[in-house]
């Protein structure tokens, strides 16, 4: 996660943004801030509508409502060949029939840079996404890997104010998708611009961006940090969305003062969460657990301040780092996930099905929810 | 030792080879037949007594085939150009934009290809004589009825091929170039030309080898002083059928064989290129 280069002035504004196809709102009022110097991700699952906001920065698609501003320039309704963005596609849409070079040098050629200056500028960018010596290659000639190396420096190559990527990792397998994270991540702090990084796999926001805009039909649900977004979740939906969670609906009992307790059918005991927004006395609200901070025990813990339910462990997931048991709690309903790390390589399971068994948390654990 | 015959192996069953000749013989022999004989040294055409080239370079000798022949170049290479230029254009208009009666105006764009030639034949003599088209202008502006007429039936051929390549565009290729900040025009010239270069190659060589070869609806739009190598290889034939004849449809067969061979291969090429692009 970096920090260095962000600085609190804003580089795109978007306020009331929609974009509607016929009754169907693919964008729905969205406001949004992304300063300068960012690793941004929108996050969301496929149809939420982050793809369409992407297309609409780039110049791709024109807004039924709402305004961008880049770099404090109202850029609504500028076509996309001028705008100061540009993008990596998710196909990566290197042009078939040019060599690496040419690809990387289109756009100077397209602005009427000379070139053999913008050829010797393309062999920076490729030197720069370490192809450096591929440009008289064909595109049929490279990997999936190399051919998203030759879009971004396509793009960069342009010094956009904002590099825009879709899904830039969608097409790799599993182990060069965990290393490219990385190197993007290294880009973006050595080259210093804005990266707006569109991504339905919360795996790859966490890891890359210094902030998250999670969407969901068409709205941003919460704007925040990785952590923040992980820890403070606002919607059951960001909650649910981001990592695994525990969602049991309850009436709040006691709000405010740093204090909610919850009664939620199917727990015995009211649970006591410590936290800053109080709730309604009476209103609906949900418990978010997350799975890794509950404890699992065979006798009561010994600190009373803990919240503690009793119920029988009904299934293991056995996940490799972790194993996941589900625990049916004694009236019938809710069932909780725990997760429990697999420390010793020995399986050395304490618990195992049809258990009777205690779970506890502590009072900052959860979080208690409203919508 | 020979191996026993496999349930999949058809192509080692008698029959299958049997059915196979008999369609080849039906297919070719009439070709065959009138390439051998254009070699025959005999002034009628029915009877070997031998072989010789003399007609060969008498067809050759003839001037007024030569023109013919001539005059039938001319407008196939000028109505490919026209054809490719309207056919990529109808292409790309189908396939880039919604307007309403969209898949009519593609149907009706098609139609030449089914319309049975005569009908289109008529149809053309019609319109010339009812525009009164100028039948005696110098040539090669003589020949721009005929042309007219090519173009009207070789566009859709053009139309149809570029179409089915541009199925396989990938939008984002234009996107990319726009994003990058190319103008409409320069997206054009610099990514969707190159693209569909194959289909425009193979949707010309079709035209052309319409053109060439054709017979009916040509016969309908020339006049005395228009004659195109179809034509006249048909009134030559009216006289009487001489080893000429067959000499000159030879050199036409080989020509269009050529052509047609050379439009698939380039086709073949560029699909396989564009298979190993695509991974």
């Amino acid at each position: 996660m970096s920090a260095i280069g962000t600085d609190d002035t804003p580089i795109i504004e978007i306020s009331g943004l929609s974009k509607r196809y016929g009754p169907i709102s693919a964008v729905d009022s969205v406001d949004l801030t992304i300063r300068r110097g960012e690793f941004f991700a929108l996050l969301g699952p496929s149809g939420c509508g982050k793809t369409t906001l992407l297309r609409m920065l780039a110049g791709l698609e024109l807004p039924t409502e709402g305004t961008i501003r880049i770099d404090g320039q109202d850029m609504s309704m500028v076509p996309a060949n001028r705008r100061p963005v540009n993008m990596v596609f998710q196909s990566y849409a290197v042009f078939p029939h040019m060599s690496v070079r040419d690809n990387v040098a289109y756009g100077l050629r397209v602005d009427g840079v000379p070139k053999s200056d913008a050829w010797e500028q393309a062999e920076e960018a490729l030197n720069l996404v370490k192809l450096g010596g591929y440009g008289p290659r064909r595109p049929d000639q490279l990997s999936g890997g190399q051919r998203q190396r030759v879009a971004l420096a396509r793009a960069l190559v342009k010094r956009p104010k904002v590099l825009l990527l879709d899904e830039p990792l969608s097409a790799l397998d599993a182990k060069l998708r965990e290393q490219m994270r990385l190197e993007l991540v290294n880009l973006q702090e050595s080259v210093g611009i804005t990266f707006v990084v569109v991504t339905h796999d919360q795996g790859e926001a966490l890891s890359m961006a210094d902030r998250i805009a999670v969407m969901d039909h068409g709205r941003v649900q919460q704007t925040a940090p990785p952590a923040e977004l992980y820890e403070f979740p606002q919607t059951k939906f960001v909650a649910d969305f981001i990592g695994s969670v525990n969602l049991i609906e309850g009436r709040v009992q006691a709000g405010g003062n740093g204090q909610v307790r919850l009664l939620a059918p199917g727990v015995p005991v009211p649970v006591e969460i410590e936290q800053e927004n109080g709730l309604p006395e009476g209103s609906t609200g949900w418990l978010a657990l997350r799975p890794e901070k509950v404890d699992i025990s065979n006798d009561p813990p010994a600190d009373a301040a803990r919240n503690t339910v009793m119920g029988t462990v009904e299934e293991i997931t056995y996940l490799g780092e972790v194993s996941i048991f589900h625990v049916r709690l004694d009236d019938e309903h809710p069932l909780i996930k725990v997760a429990i790390a697999n420390v010793d390589r020995v399986t050395r399971r304490p618990f195992t099905w049809g258990d009777r068994v205690h779970l506890s948390w502590t009072p900052t654990c959860g979080i208690v929810l409203s919508q | 030792m020979a191996t026993p015959v496999g349930p999949l192996d058809y192509a080692r069953r008698t029959w299958v080879r049997l059915m196979l000749m008999v369609v080849f013989v039906f297919l070719y022999a009439p070709i065959v037949t009138l390439i051998a004989f254009s070699f025959n040294d005999s002034r009628r055409n029915i009877v070997w007594q031998g072989f010789t080239l003399d007609y060969y370079g008498k067809a050759l000798r003839n001037d007024s085939l030569i023109e013919a022949f001539g005059n039938s170049l001319t407008i196939a290479l000028a109505s490919t150009i026209i054809s490719i230029i309207l056919g990529a254009l109808v292409a790309v208009l189908l396939w880039r934009f919604r307007f309403p009666g969209r898949a009519g105006y593609e149907g009706a764009m098609a139609l030449p290809i089914v319309i049975p030639e005569i009908c289109m034949g008529v149809a053309m003599l019609a319109f010339f004589s009812r525009v009164g088209w100028p039948s005696d202008l110098p040539w090669p502006f003589s020949l721009s009825a005929i042309t007219i007429a090519h173009v009207s039936f070789s566009f859709p051929f053009v139309a149809v091929v570029v179409r089915a390549r541009l199925e396989g565009f990938n939008r984002e290729l234009a996107e990319a170039a726009q994003d990058l900040g190319a103008t409409e025009w320069q997206v054009f010239r610099d990514i969707m030309i190159p693209f569909m270069r194959p289909g425009l190659v193979a949707g010309g060589m079709l035209a052309f080898t319409l053109s060439l070869d054709d017979f009916v609806i040509t016969f309908f739009t020339s006049g005395p002083n228009t004659v195109t190598f179809p034509v006249k290889v048909y009134s030559m034939v009216r006289f009487s059928v001489t080893p000429e004849v067959n000499a000159a449809s030879t050199i036409l067969i080989v020509i269009t064989v050529a052509l047609t061979a050379t439009a698939l291969w380039l086709q073949n090429r560029a699909n396989d290129k564009a298979e190993r692009a695509a991974g």
